[in-house]
């Protein structure tokens, strides 16, 4: 039996990585994520492994491409404006399919914004951030444990869909430290990686691109690319479910707030009221059916998020008509995250209101 | 009979794209040659850049991967930490290399990383029609710089040969030219050589040619030939600017 650590977020998915196998990291510096490099940077030479400091976050993401199109397993990481830099080579990565894990541990924003906890980059994660229509997987941990469990699920989620990855924590997640116990699972059956560059020998020839100028080619790649979208909306939609059974509010939020919104939902069970909470924990693909059918029951939806507004939009769309759906936000700024109280308050007013 | 000359082993028996007199197709058979020489076809992972040079996995036999718009030298890196036994070469144009890409070639450069960048410089974006490139010469005219390029305004032309030859990690870099029999005898030896740097596992070389674009020049290939010994190697002058002995 695996030993509990004590570590923080930010390592549990750095020591993930290598439990994946992921010998190469590229990356650039910048908080809250910079204990990843720093672990990296002490663990991959000992492994043999690669660590490199790149020059921006462009140069990491390109690494990263190019080491992936090798087929080894390979990682960076960063956070919300080091992530916009490297949108332009995940869009390339999603178009060469390619598989990799990018871990953004997310900050506030626009632009330099500030280093606290926000959950402002749900829209640039889940729907494409790059140019040219794609969707990535998109997971996003709400403990020190899952940034482990979940980077590993990440690697195998890439090179069983030749697909990037990215785990989006931000710096609750990452900063925060509580018990591990890292027990890497047994991998998924993958395929064999027949696509990877290596040296042709005498064999055929293999190219990774994302240009397709042949009569009908992108269209048909394009119609190829949704389909792995449509696979991955049946099969890898993870939730977790408290007290939902006999709900009249669900309250819904990812990541580090859901953990705020679990003790609230607890406080209000105590008040009597039949409150219970829907966490996602892949935002792509949104798990709209487990969701359609726990708001459907309740049929009201209360969404929490850091940030003002935007998995609400997915909220809304998997549950229809078939329930309310409001909405509370708390943006950065404030210089705090809501306390279980504040968004026990939330609750009353919204559960009030709910249908009988 | 004795074959004196054929194609090169590493390139494909096809016809090219290119414009009429351009010497993409030139610069594509060296590299080839410097493959066959060194023998290094079957394990050579080739990195393509964005510009009319795009498509060379339809000339060269080798494994390719594409890179995003100046960022072959970073995926070039990524290859070769991953894929250290593997010969990686990236092939990139002057708006490629020395615009968008300067970040990413002057640090891979400083790295030492064990690559070969072959730098095709033809003073103006190709692919997109013939606009300002930084290696444009000053009063060239161009699609963007329809006045000629004005040095106050638009900077000096940059002579990325010199500039390589002052990091750390370089451990080869030299300009040539194929606008004469003389030129392309002396780019074969040059691009021999930078292979061999790589192959000894010597760290990074580069070799910048001059190029040329008749199409976006407005000029008949014989015209543009001319051009490069004219105007371009006067200013980028032919040279090996660094040579690291063993
Ligand atoms: C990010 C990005 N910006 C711009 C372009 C458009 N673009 C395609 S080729 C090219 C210029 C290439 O010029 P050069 O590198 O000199 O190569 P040449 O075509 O002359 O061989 C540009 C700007 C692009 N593909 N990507
Ligand atoms: S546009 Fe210029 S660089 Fe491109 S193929 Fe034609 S001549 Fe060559």
């Amino acid at each position: 039996m695996s030993k509990r650590l004590f570590v923080k977020g930010n390592e549990a998915a750095a020591m993930g990585a290598v439990a994946a196998g992921c010998r190469y990291y590229f990356g650039y510096p910048i908080t809250p994520q910079s204990d990843i490099p720093e672990y990296l940077s002490r663990e991959l030479p000992k492994l043999n492994g690669e660590f490199i400091q790149a020059e921006s976050e462009i140069g990491a993401i390109n690494m990263l491409l190019g080491a992936s199109a090798t087929g080894v397993r390979a990682m960076t990481s960063s956070s919300s404006p080091g992530i916009s830099l490297k949108q332009e080579g995940i869009s390339y990565m999603a178009g060469a399919e390619l598989p990799g894990v990018i871990i953004n541990i997310s900050r506030s924003g626009p632009g330099l914004g500030g280093i606290d906890a926000s959950q402002s980059d749900y829209f640039q994660a889940v729907k494409g951030g790059g140019h040219g229509g794609y969707h990535i997987p998109v997971l996003a941990p709400n403990s020190v444990q899952e940034m482990y469990d979940l980077t590993l699920h990440a690697f195998d989620l890439a090179d069983l869909y030749r697909t990037p990855v990215m785990l989006l924590g931000d710096s609750v997640v990452g900063q925060m430290k509580e018990a591990l116990v890292p027990n890497p699972r047994p991998v998924r059956e993958l395929p064999e990686k027949e696509w990877a560059v290596r040296g042709k020998g005498s064999a055929e020839q293999r190219v990774v691109k994302s240009l397709f100028l042949g009569d009908g080619e992108l269209e048909a790649h394009n119609w190829r690319l949704h389909a792995k979208y449509q696979v991955m909306k049946e099969k890898e939609c993870i939730s977790e479910e408290f007290e939902t059974a006999d709900a009249k509010l669900i309250v819904t939020g990812f990541g580090s707030v859901s953990r705020i919104a679990q003790t609230a939902v607890a406080m209000a069970r105590e008040e009597g009221l039949k409150v219970g909470l829907f966490r996602p924990v892949t935002l792509f693909p949104f798990p709209e059916k487990a969701l359609a059918e726990a708001a459907g029951r309740a049929g009201r939806v209360l969404v929490i998020e850091l940030n003002t507004g935007q998995m609400v939009e997915d909220v809304r769309l998997s549950v229809g008509a078939a329930a309310k759906v409001s909405f509370y936000g708390r943006p950065p700024g404030a210089g705090s995250l809501p306390s279980p109280e504040e968004l026990l308050d939330v609750i009353r007013k919204n559960y009030d209101q709910a249908p009988q | 009979m004795q074959q004196v000359f054929k194609r090169p082993q590493s390139l494909k028996d096809v016809q090219t794209h290119f414009c009429p007199g351009c010497h993409h197709g030139t610069i594509h058979r060296l590299v080839a040659d410097a493959m066959d020489l060194h023998g290094v076809q079957e394990r050579t992972i080739g990195v393509a850049s964005v510009g009319c040079s795009v498509f060379l996995y339809g000339y060269f036999d080798i494994d390719v991967v594409e890179a995003p718009h100046g960022r072959a030298p970073a995926v070039a890196t990524g290859v070769k930490r991953a894929k250290p036994d593997n010969f990686v070469f990236t092939y990139q144009g002057d708006g490629d290399l020395a615009a968008i890409g300067t970040a990413e070639i002057i640090h891979a450069a400083n790295r030492g990383e064990d690559i070969t960048v072959i730098f095709v410089n033809n003073t103006t974006y190709g692919m997109t029609g013939g606009q300002m490139a930084p290696t444009t010469l000053v009063g060239q005219k161009t699609s963007t710089s329809p006045y000629g390029r004005d040095k106050s305004k638009d900077g000096s032309p940059i002579r990325m040969a010199e500039l390589m030859a002052q990091l750390g990690g370089v451990a080869y870099s030299a300009r040539v030219a194929v606008d004469s029999p003389k030129h392309v005898l002396e780019a074969k030896k040059v691009i021999r050589e930078a292979f061999g740097y790589q192959v000894q596992g010597r760290g990074f070389s580069f070799v910048e040619v001059l190029s040329a674009c008749p199409t976006n020049w407005g000029m008949n290939p014989l015209k543009a030939n001319a051009r490069v010994g004219e105007e371009m190697i006067p200013y980028f002058q032919l040279g090996v600017f660094k040579k690291e002995e063993a």
